[in-house]
């Protein structure tokens, strides 16, 4: 029953790696750009609610009608104004200045509120449960997350795939110059989609924040945790950047329950092993 | 006003265009009239698609170069001039490949410009497409490729439809399907502007002929009056 235990409590960690993972691989499929700053925007939007909650006393799950759409306004401005104009043939400009921006947003974090631990106060549902069995519980807080990112995934895989926007963004990604003749512009597209992952960072940047503290540091940690998760679940498959979630939290759960020292440790050999043995990953995209 | 009526559709004037520092046309003046079917024939990288990309507007340049319906768009980008009504089907034909075939057409009529143009004429004038809507694009032959490209750009209800090598790679047979379909695509008051390798197709399709030599044009005229000796002369420049 322990162990029965670890495994879904890694479950239920999975679903928020899924979400750090989604915006990460929504932006690298429309248009070939790798978000360094992806961990780091996560944060940002853990300090806007953190302002949000303080200043209108509002409850941290309520925030999200704030910060989500802040969030998406912040990166249509960041895409049209900014990293447009890295893309390009080459990878690496985007990569470069995306960097720069994740320097940036720690400097600015840590300046603004210093290098303290936050955490966001969401009352007593943080602490409230669901008994499954005797000796076997989930947490009302990471069953909410793990259903919001089930969600998010669900949501965007139906918007990608049943509606004209999610058109435009496969036929951009697709094609670029032909997708201009239809008539789309593609720095709005781009824009578009960059709103998109950056409404999606909001959601998980708030989860995060109501279920661990957080400081201006620990962007990059969660960049990683999303790339591997994306890695193991296959690129391009949304249901598989889940799977990919699950697979990493469920390791990381398992080593920290071996020894408290092995958490990282094993979410990173779990990532290794699928990258040695199955580069593509577990659910890799059907080409037609 | 009769002078617009008079005024071709599409008039592109001394256009040049650029390739870094490789000059691809010098200077290349163009005109098509409403209804009318216009030729572009010319050897390998003599600027034929250079002209249709130009006015596309996926080379923008000089804002009076190119002048449709009387309005200045040579500067426009290629997403503004479809608006305008110009569509065109690029060589290679370029379907969207994770797009179905349906989902293709739909995103060519994205813009919602007013026509007779829609799904179920599309599928008409290509019963072949109906069947295999549900079908990722990348599966079609290259015939059915080309009417899904084809079709793609008529979605978007264009008062101009350019049609860039749309015989490359297909059997004659597929070929003549294509080229028959083109009358009634005419007929609904669309200008065609077709780029061409196949000399006697183009000749016998098209109202007026141009043909490109080195980024200039080296021949104009009626089809009809256009003899093998001055094409041959203007296409191979003896």
């Amino acid at each position: 029953m322990e162990w029965t235990n670890t495994i879904l409590q890694g479950v239920l960690t999975g679903g928020l790696y899924a979400m750090f993972a989604a915006g990460l691989s929504l932006i690298f499929g429309v248009m070939r750009l790798v978000n360094i700053a992806h961990g780091d925007f996560i944060v940002l939007a853990a300090y806007l609610a953190l302002v949000v909650t303080e200043t209108l006393g509002i409850d941290p799950l309520v925030s999200l009608v704030i910060v989500v759409p802040l969030m998406a306004a912040i990166g249509y401005a960041l895409q049209r104004g900014l990293l447009n104009h890295t893309l390009g043939d080459d990878l690496l400009p985007p990569l470069l200045v995306t960097f720069g921006l994740s320097v940036i947003i720690q400097n600015g974090l840590l300046e603004l509120f210093t290098a303290d631990s936050r955490r966001l106060q969401a009352g007593a549902i943080e602490v409230a449960s669901w008994q499954l069995a005797p000796g076997l519980s989930i947490g009302v807080l990471p069953f909410l997350q793990f259903a919001a990112a089930v969600a998010v995934i669900g949501g965007l895989q139906a918007l990608f795939y049943r509606t004209a926007l999610g058109r435009a963004f496969r036929a951009t990604s697709d094609d670029p110059a032909v997708a201009q003749l239809m008539g789309l512009d593609n720095a709005h597209v781009f824009a578009l989609a960059m709103a998109l992952s950056l409404a999606v960072v909001a959601i998980a940047g708030v989860l995060l924040a109501v279920r661990a503290n957080f400081d201006p540091a620990i962007g990059p940690a969660r960049l990683i945790f999303g790339f591997e998760a994306v890695i193991i679940g296959g690129l391009g498959n949304l249901w598989g950047t889940l799977a990919g979630g699950i697979v990493l939290g469920v390791a990381q759960a398992i080593g920290a329950k071996l020894d408290p020292g092995w958490q990282l440790l094993a979410g990173h050999l779990a990532f290794l092993i699928v990258l040695g043995v199955r580069p593509e990953g577990l659910f890799p995209r059907i080409r037609g | 006003m009769p002078e617009a009526v008079s005024a071709p559709l599409l008039d592109v004037r001394a256009l040049t265009a650029f390739y870094g520092d490789f000059q691809a046309l010098l200077g290349v003046s163009v005109a098509v009239a409403r209804g009318q079917v216009v030729a572009i024939i010319g050897a390998n990288g003599a600027g034929k698609s250079t002209l249709l990309r130009s006015i596309a507007g996926l080379m923008p340049g000089r804002r009076d170069a190119i002048v449709f319906d009387g309005e200045p768009i040579g500067h426009l980008p290629a997403h503004r001039v479809v608006a305008r009504g110009i569509a065109l089907v690029p060589e290679g034909r370029r379907l969207f490949p994770s797009l179905s075939v349906e989902e293709n057409l739909l995103i060519g009529g994205q813009l919602r410009r007013p026509g007779p143009w829609t799904l179920k004429r599309v599928y008409a004038l290509f019963p072949a497409l109906a069947e295999r809507r549900r079908l990722p694009s990348s599966a079609l032959s290259g015939g059915q490729q080309q009417m899904a490209a084809l079709g793609r750009a008529l979605m978007s209800n264009p008062r101009l439809l350019m049609c860039d090598e749309i015989s490359l790679g297909l059997a004659p047979i597929v070929i003549r399907d294509i080229y028959a379909r083109l009358p009634s695509i005419a007929a609904e008051g669309i200008s065609l502007v077709i780029v061409e390798q196949d000399i006697a197709q183009a000749l016998a399709a098209a109202d007026q002929v141009y043909c490109l030599q080195e980024g200039r044009v080296a021949f104009a005229g009626a089809a009809r009056e256009a003899t093998r000796e001055a094409v041959a002369a203007a296409y191979f420049g003896v």
